[in-house]
């Protein structure tokens, strides 16, 4: 019934809903940037309504506020250290657009714009090329002596060299697809299973009904924990960055 | 309340924000590996992408000179191996929580030796890593 003509894959349709043209570029409000917005919107919400009291002893609302806030500062000083403060406002609000979007995802419905490559992968390149541009800020070009290896002889270093830059143009890509895929890959896996739950009827529906409630479970885990590896990982690279060999 | 009480009471305090100051302050000891290892899960996330991720831009550098330079195949090969490398390399970094550094080297500014040893087994290792970095200091 309603299986039919639902692909598992609807679910990350683009669908225009202003349509607007500068120029020669299509620059609409799709359900993406609907989703995008609301995921803006939603984190300035639940930390200006969160602090909004100010209260020396915090209610549940400001502790979950101070939690996110304290998160990703102890994450930065675990990872970067007094130097990486400055860096603060760019990876806390980095954190939190995903997190708003993985977890408005998660809402029956929802669109979910972390599932889409090109989203992630211009977070990612965003980050790679600051990451870079600090980089040289700080170092000038004592930069390029990150792609030799320290204690490797110099017979190997046409060899390391080579390797090393190929690593480092990866990462930007690792960042994106990595949580792109994971989005993506959880949410199909979960339309499936909800396909199970119809074709199959009353009787053997309950199975894969109870999947789905277990996956949601860890689909939830997931959009966590994508939104962390995603800021985990920019804390490395600005560690590296700023404290290079 | 008595004012030696007040007093000492005050110095305390100034002792615990003085630590708390100074634990604000302190560079990242062996936080790479810390941090890395302690959530497993996201380190197991991690790992997949990483090996794939190197090889599609080795085999894209390949496909790209060779286009370029007109050597069809040769530099697709060659980067095909070279990217296969720095895949298994990015896992090997990723797995022992050396970081994500490239290059084996943490940051020079960890100063090796002062950190507290690392809880986990892979402590060793970093260690090695560092004597080597020292080495060539």
């Amino acid at each position: 019934m309603a299986a039919e003509g639902h692909s598992p894959l609807a679910q990350f349709e683009i669908k225009t809903l202003i349509p607007l043209q500068l120029g020669e570029t299509n620059v609409s409000f799709t359900n993406s940037s609907l989703f995008m917005a609301l995921a803006v919107g939603l984190a300035i919400l639940f930390l200006l309504l969160g602090m909004r009291h100010r209260a020396l002893v915090p209610g549940r609302w400001q502790s979950m506020a101070e939690l996110s806030y304290e998160f990703i500062a102890n994450l930065l000083r675990d990872t970067v250290g007094a130097e990486g403060r400055k860096y603060f406002p760019f990876v806390f609000s980095l954190f939190m657009f995903i997190l708003f979007g993985n977890m408005l995802g998660m809402i029956p419905y929802s669109f979910t714009f972390t599932s889409h490559v090109i989203v992630t992968f211009a977070m990612s390149i965003v980050v790679f090329l600051g990451v870079t541009i600090l980089g040289f800020a700080k170092h000038g070009t004592h930069f390029f002596s990150f792609f030799v290896p320290p204690g490797v002889s110099v017979v190997l270093w046409p060899l390391m060299i080579p390797i090393e830059i190929i690593s480092y143009l990866s990462r930007p890509i690792s960042l994106s697809v990595r949580l792109f895929a994971n989005l993506t890959a959880g949410h199909t896996m979960l339309k499936v299973f909800a396909g199970f739950v119809v074709s199959l009827g009353v009787i053997g529906g309950f199975l894969p009904l109870a999947f789905v409630v277990a996956l949601t479970g860890l689909e939830l885990l997931i959009a966590f924990l994508q939104a962390y590896v995603f800021t985990i990982l920019t804390c490395f690279y600005i560690n590296d960055a700023i404290h290079m060999h | 309340m008595t004012e030696p009480k007040k007093s000492s009471s005050l110095q305390d305090f100034d002792a615990r924000l003085q630590k708390a100051r100074a634990s604000a302050n302190k560079v990242p000891s062996g936080g790479l590996s810390k941090v890395g290892v302690r959530n497993g899960l996201g380190v197991a996330m991690r790992l997949g992408v990483e090996l794939v991720s190197a090889l599609a831009i080795g085999v894209g550098i390949g496909l790209l000179l060779d286009y370029w330079l007109g050597t069809k195949p040769w530099l697709m090969l060659l980067f095909f191996l070279l990217g296969s490398a720095a895949g298994l390399m990015n896992v090997y970094r990723a797995a022992t929580g050396i970081g994500q550094g490239v290059g084996y080297k943490r940051a020079t500014s960890d100063k090796g030796g002062k950190s507290d040893p690392a809880p986990d087994s892979n402590g060793d290792e970093a260690g090695e890593t560092e004597a080597i970095g020292r080495k060539k200091e």
